[in-house]
């Protein structure tokens, strides 16, 4: 379980999450869903521990340690991995041997041979051509292909809990179909993803079992797939006042 | 940001104990003529010497770059000949300090990489050198400076500072006066040397100068790849390096000259390279500076013949306290010339890289193309970086590209590496490595490894 308990996250001075108390499952599907500017983002980054999010109080666990000011490569360690909204573009930096390193960094020694199998193996369940395996990560890639390369990074390093902030923006119907069939794998073998979104587009693929609505950096209700229905078609003005 | 990159000089920072018989600081005629009578040279070499000497004198110090105020001439030691036989072809001749010190340097193992000769230069001495059985049969020269003087005198006398005049400057002057060791290398028609040729540089005497010559020609139609990589101990006051390299380029020849330098961190680098390159022919630089003080070293290339190119590809990295002032010049005199440059620089804790270039087109060489591209990275906010590109161009067919980029390493590419388990010091490593990766990628694999390696370890030590 990840408890975040009472937290309050602030960026470049100004508060974005706001005493936030909530429950993550390691082994089920959590659907955090918010309009524009809600803090949804700023909430993943806080949990991830960037060095953007400044924790003015509260605490995250993570099965009942406290990871609240440990750094970002050792939650990531420990089991935690964000998928980015906007993923950055590392120049040069050859996209195989950076997951090979990041594979090593999280679950130990891996050959070369051994790791290609692996890589190669995910990159054809998400249906990601062999080539990209060759390239720099993420240089030049397109939105969607930046999204799907998430995914495959997601695929290869087994996390406990995924947090997949907007990994759906940016991909076609197709692209969309592969990543939650990828993303589905991954739960059937245990991992717990957090699932950010203002659409439901990825919510009728991959069934969250909990889902929590998120406006000005509080939850402000919480409930199953039907309350995802029903703000994605009613938005979430509604919601503003409870 | 700052404690990432940290250089631990330690590897190739410590002296082994000095063994040397070496002439008194500073420099006389009398000096000179020492020098020469020890090698034994023959008169006109001497009257060469004497000439650069007086043109040394006359030349005022440079001050358009880097401060060169704190470099004493006279505290310098211009000629030391280490306790070693000249010119051993096998490893077991080579006295057990100097073995040492090459083994820290890896020599052994490129010497087991199968690469196809060896010549290392201990202190003003060439003490190893080693040529494959193959390329002697197809009568390709390498040897020692001091020895190729001897043995092919007319070769020498034709090229030697033929390509860098020693009046171009007062480094050149001063090399021209006191130069001593170095390589020859001669590549004869349509002889092409697939192997590259490696030799190793290291000064050890403290305040010990080291003015090695290198001349490399290759005939019409041959080919040749020479790597050279330095590495220097530490000193107790300031050291100077002016080699001189000279590269003559024949008709449809392709020559690919490699260095990393990486002298300590109180040494003065003021080397001069210069390529002159004929018709159809194709010279390519590539060059590593990691090391000194302060560098001001500008490989220049004379596309003297139609149809002829060259490549030059640098990175300089400069620490706390170290000023890397380097850049390429590119003259075009014939037609259809085309140059392109790639320079990449790193600074951090205060270091200073600068790109000073020149392209000079001149009347005549129509349709010549020159491409400049200069990539900047810091690792902080203190550090700086200079782009000071000089174009003279006098031919109005040609065409001209500068493109010049400065970043910061950005938090947020850090950050979404340590998102995948790496360490702050493994990321930013990692992106330094991609930032330099177009250069690494066109070295030869056991290079590439070695510079990798080499900045590795300036990278150690980081997160104590």
């Amino acid at each position: 379980m990840l408890n975040i308990n009472h937290l309050t996250v602030s960026v470049e001075g100004k508060i974005i999450i706001k005493d936030l108390t909530l429950a993550i499952p390691l082994d089920k599907v959590t659907t955090l869903l918010g309009p524009n500017g809600a803090g949804k983002s700023t909430l993943a980054h806080a949990i991830m521990g960037s060095p953007t999010c400044k924790i003015e109080q509260g605490t995250i666990l993570l099965n009942e340690e406290d990871i609240t000011h440990k750094d970002t490569s050792e939650r990531a360690r420990k089991g935690l991995f964000l998928s980015f909204q906007y993923p950055l573009e590392v120049p040069g930096v050859n996209l195989a041997n950076f997951l090979r390193q990041a594979y090593i960094a999280t679950h130990g020694k891996i050959g070369i041979f051994d790791f290609k199998q692996l890589l190669e193996e995910k990159m054809k369940v998400l249906g990601i051509d062999a080539s990209f395996a060759d390239r720099n990560l993420n240089e030049g890639f397109s939105g969607g292909e930046k999204k799907r390369v998430e995914l495959l990074q997601l695929a290869v390093l087994q996390p406990k809990l995924a947090i997949l902030d907007e990994t759906d923006s940016g991909l076609d119907t197709d692209a969309l179909a592969l990543s939650a069939k990828g993303i589905n794998l991954l739960k059937e073998q245990g991992m717990g993803v957090l699932l950010i979104t203002h659409y439901d587009r990825m919510l009728d693929q991959i069934h969250p079992e909990v889902v929590h609505v998120l406006v000005n950096g509080k939850i402000v209700k919480t409930g199953d797939i039907s309350l995802a229905k029903d703000v994605t078609q009613q938005g979430f003005q509604q919601l503003q006042e409870v | 940001m700052s404690e990432v990159l940290t250089i631990n000089r330690d590897k190739y920072d410590v002296a082994a104990p000095d063994t040397s018989v070496k002439l008194p600081e500073g420099l006389s005629e009398d000096i000179i003529r020492k020098i020469s009578k020890d090698k034994n040279e023959p008169a006109w070499m001497l009257q060469h010497r004497l000439h650069c000497f007086k043109l040394f004198q006359k030349f005022a110090m440079p001050t358009w770059g880097p401060d060169l105020s704190k470099l004493d001439l006279n505290k310098i030691t211009f000629y030391a000949k280490p306790d070693a036989k000249p010119n051993s072809r096998s490893w077991d001749d080579v006295p057990e300090d100097i073995k040492k010190t090459f083994d820290r340097l890896g020599i052994p193992e490129a010497e087991r990489n199968s690469l196809a000769g060896v010549g290392a230069q201990y202190e003003s001495q060439v003490v190893y050198h080693k040529l494959k059985k193959e390329l002697e049969d197809q009568g390709v020269i390498f040897l020692d400076m001091d020895v190729a003087l001897h043995k092919h005198p007319k070769l020498v006398k034709e090229h030697f500072m033929k390509c860098v005049p020693p009046s171009l400057h007062k480094f050149a002057a001063l090399h021209g006066a006191v130069w001593s060791g170095g390589t020859f290398l001669y590549i004869p028609k349509g002889v092409k040397v697939e192997a590259p040729l490696q030799a190793y540089f290291r000064m050890n005497a403290a305040r010990m100068g080291q003015f090695e010559h290198t001349l490399i020609i290759v005939e019409e139609g041959a080919q040749v790849h020479y790597l050279e990589g330095c590495s220097a101990p530490v000193y107790e006051e300031a050291s100077l390096h002016a080699g001189c390299v000279e590269v003559f380029v024949k008709a449809g020849a392709r020559a690919r000259y490699s260095s990393v330098e990486n002298w300590s961190k109180n040494t003065y680098n003021l080397n001069t390279k210069r390529a002159i390159v004929d018709e159809n022919a194709i010279m390519e630089w590539v060059n590593g500076n990691l090391g000194s003080g302060i560098t001001m070293l500008y490989p220049c290339t004379v596309l003297k013949g139609d149809n002829s190119k060259c490549e030059n590809l640098g990175i300089a990295f400069a620490n706390k306290d170290q000023n890397q002032d380097t850049g390429m010049k590119i003259y075009h005199l014939g037609k259809n010339t085309k140059s392109t440059i790639v320079s990449k620089s790193i600074s951090k804790e205060g270091g200073i890289t600068s790109y000073r270039g020149l392209i000079k087109i001149a009347p005549g060489a129509k349709n010549a193309k020159a491409n400049v591209q200069c990539d900047a990275l810091m690792a902080d906010n203190k550090s700086q970086s200079i782009t000071l590109p000089h174009m003279e161009i006098l031919e109005p067919q040609s065409e001209t590209e500068h493109e010049a980029t400065v970043s910061r390493i950005q938090d947020d590419q850090v950050y979404y590496l340590m998102s995948r388990g790496l360490s702050k010091q493994h990321a930013t490593q990692l992106i330094v490595s991609g930032f330099i990766e177009p250069i690494v990628k066109n070295l030869p694999v056991e290079y590439a490894v070695e510079l990798n390696r080499l900045i590795e370890m300036e990278m150690e030590d980081t997160l104590g």
